[in-house]
């Protein structure tokens, strides 16, 4: 008798504590999203009157030349962005976790990137990008240095693409670290004696122990560099000629002060749809790997 | 024989590689510090002129930047908004990590709590955002508690599971041994349980610290009317009054970056062991 009457009440301090974030869950993304939704059936212009207008919206979304444009810069910077975020911090990763000098400082140099915010980096290369990399692009005559990258169309998203990725492998690389750590060292001394090959070391040893972390990484990238914003305000405000402009920073321009309240907020669902697509192809793959091995 | 010789040599090759390799990392902020400290008159057009070291080392770009981005003030704002997020987040987040991470396996309830707030975790801001800004005027929020409030939903996903895994390693009899002595379980959550998860506090705590001070998303939509913005986001208010003058706007960057990277120079250890933790716990 005692015992269900303590349990009960129990029970109901876990309702009470879990009660504030519920409401400010609710209130706070659910809410919007609905909200967000709603409006996306709307021809809203973030002021005045609307009307519904059904599937108007997502429809023009597919014909429309800028969104498609924006979707596709983003696919690119993410895509390519991810790739070269985890090679690089695997690399980087294994020299940080093998015999070196110095090993708590460089990890400490090389961890710096990710501490600092985006928007403020991406002044402070985009001041490298105009000014310094034109200087020796002349000095040393390659062609397409000689103007800032930044103004020009076919090359401005490397741009954005070089930033993003300075900022990300300093993240993936402290996983990756704490990955090779979890793999026991008697595993590689056991390979040292049958006389394998470097190679041969890394994708029979290392590569499937780190499937974990990499799967890990790979969501997060993702993400991330889906959502880019802070250095497309700071390195090209989505120019030129619209070439590196994000889908969330055509929202937020359009969206909030361009009267497409309505037509964003359609785009804006189906990104949250593309987000939710990506994150499940990936742990999909990465899933059935693990699997096999 | 060869097996311990392997292990005592230090790679000095790739010690050299790794040590060259900072200068990716470092040049980008030498170059910021090397502009901050000059006149505007000293920049001449070649790359000597931006990268070579001043002729004397002026402050005078950083007062006249403190000067237009109102530093003290915008700081302030900046660690009011970091550290209230911060102690909401423990206290919101731990709570309801703790209650979902003791329940879910016998209530569907709090497994569908888990699963409805970690969900959070992949929604864009970007559909948030525009009925947020509508949402918050209307309560009377679009300022700093507004802000607040939305950092401490923003990052409950990643916290709530951060918590809730954390509670697996947390052993039961604890509670039990409390609980036989007649201690409620309210009052044994504060006194056994929420001291126990140290270690995650201060992963939850550097994780928050992190996004909220680099933010400009939140504060730009939400706040844009108000004096007060934060250290980040009067970088951008005022780029139009840095004009062409790189000199003062770097010495502006510069300021908004020293805070964060004193705060790393002393918690280097914490930071880099809670990024990792929280990477394999999550």
């Amino acid at each position: 008798m005692k015992t269900t009457k303590q349990i009960s009440s129990r029970d109901k301090t876990y309702l009470l504590m879990i009660l504030p974030a519920i409401i400010l869950f609710v209130a706070f993304n659910t809410i919007p999203l609905i909200t967000g939704a709603v409006y996306s059936f709307t021809n809203y212009k973030g002021y005045g009157d609307f009307s519904f207008v059904g599937l108007r919206n997502y429809i023009d979304l597919f014909s429309d030349e800028r969104v498609r444009n924006s979707y596709l810069f983003t696919f690119k910077y993410a895509i390519i962005g991810t790739i070269l975020i985890n090679l690089l911090s695997i690399l980087l990763a294994m020299g940080l976790n093998s015999k070196i000098k110095g090993k708590t400082v460089l990890r400490g140099i090389y961890f710096i990137p990710n501490i600092l915010g985006g928007l403020i980096i991406g002044y402070i290369f985009g001041f490298f990008f105009t000014y310094i990399l034109p200087a020796v692009g002349k000095a040393v005559h390659i062609g397409f240095l000689e103007n800032s990258i930044l103004a020009d169309e076919k090359y401005a998203w490397l741009g954005v693409l070089i930033v993003g990725v300075w900022q990300a492998v300093a993240m993936n690389t402290i996983i990756y670290i704490s990955g090779l750590q979890t793999i026991p060292s008697d595993i590689y001394e056991a390979g040292m004696v049958d006389g394998v090959t470097p190679w041969k070391k890394f994708t029979k040893l290392t590569f499937p122990m780190l499937l974990p972390f990499i799967s890990i990484n790979l969501v997060l990238s993702t993400k991330n560099m889906l959502m880019v914003f802070d250095q497309i305000v700071s390195l090209t405000k989505g120019g030129p000629a619209q070439s590196t402009e994000s889908i969330s920073y055509l929202i937020y321009r359009n969206g909030m002060d361009g009267g497409q309240f309505g037509f964003q907020s359609a785009n804006a669902v189906l990104f949250f749809i593309v987000i939710v697509a990506f994150a499940i192809i990936q742990i999909k793959i990465t899933g059935k790997k693990e699997e096999q091995l | 024989m060869i097996k311990a010789k392997k292990v005592n040599n230090t790679n000095i090759l790739l010690t050299i590689i790794l040590i060259l390799g900072c200068v990716t990392v470092l040049f980008p902020l030498y170059m910021a510090i090397m502009i901050a400290f000059k006149n505007p008159s000293e920049m001449t057009n070649d790359v000597a002129g931006a990268l070579g070291f001043p002729s004397h080392w002026s402050f005078a770009n950083f007062k006249e930047a403190m000067r237009i981005t109102d530093f003290w003030r915008t700081l302030g704002n900046s660690i009011f908004i970091t550290s209230t997020t911060i102690v909401f987040s423990l206290i919101v987040h731990s709570m309801a990590g703790y209650a979902i991470g003791r329940s879910m396996a016998r209530k569907k309830s709090f497994k569908f709590a888990y699963f409805y707030i970690v969900s959070g975790m992949f929604v864009p801001f970007a559909i948030l955002m525009m009925p947020l800004v509508k949402e918050t005027a209307q309560l009377g929020i679009d300022n700093r508690l507004g802000v607040i409030l939305l950092y401490v939903v923003f990052y409950m996903p990643m916290n709530v599971m951060l918590y809730s895994g954390y509670l697996k390693n947390v052993p039961l009899a604890m509670e039990e041994a409390a609980d036989i002595d007649g201690a409620s379980a309210w009052r044994t959550y504060w006194t056994i349980i929420f001291p126990m998860m140290k270690p995650m506090h201060a992963t939850v705590a550097v994780l928050t610290a992190l996004g909220t001070w680099n933010d400009v998303m939140t504060p730009l939509v939400i706040m844009s009317g108000t004096k007060n913005t934060t250290l980040p986001l009067a970088q951008l208010n005022f780029q139009s009054q840095f004009g062409t003058n790189y000199n003062l706007a770097f010495a502006s960057y510069l300021l908004a970056l020293i805070p964060i990277l004193i705060f790393y120079v002393i918690c280097q250890k914490q930071i880099i062991g809670g990024i990792a933790n929280g990477a394999v716990k999550g």
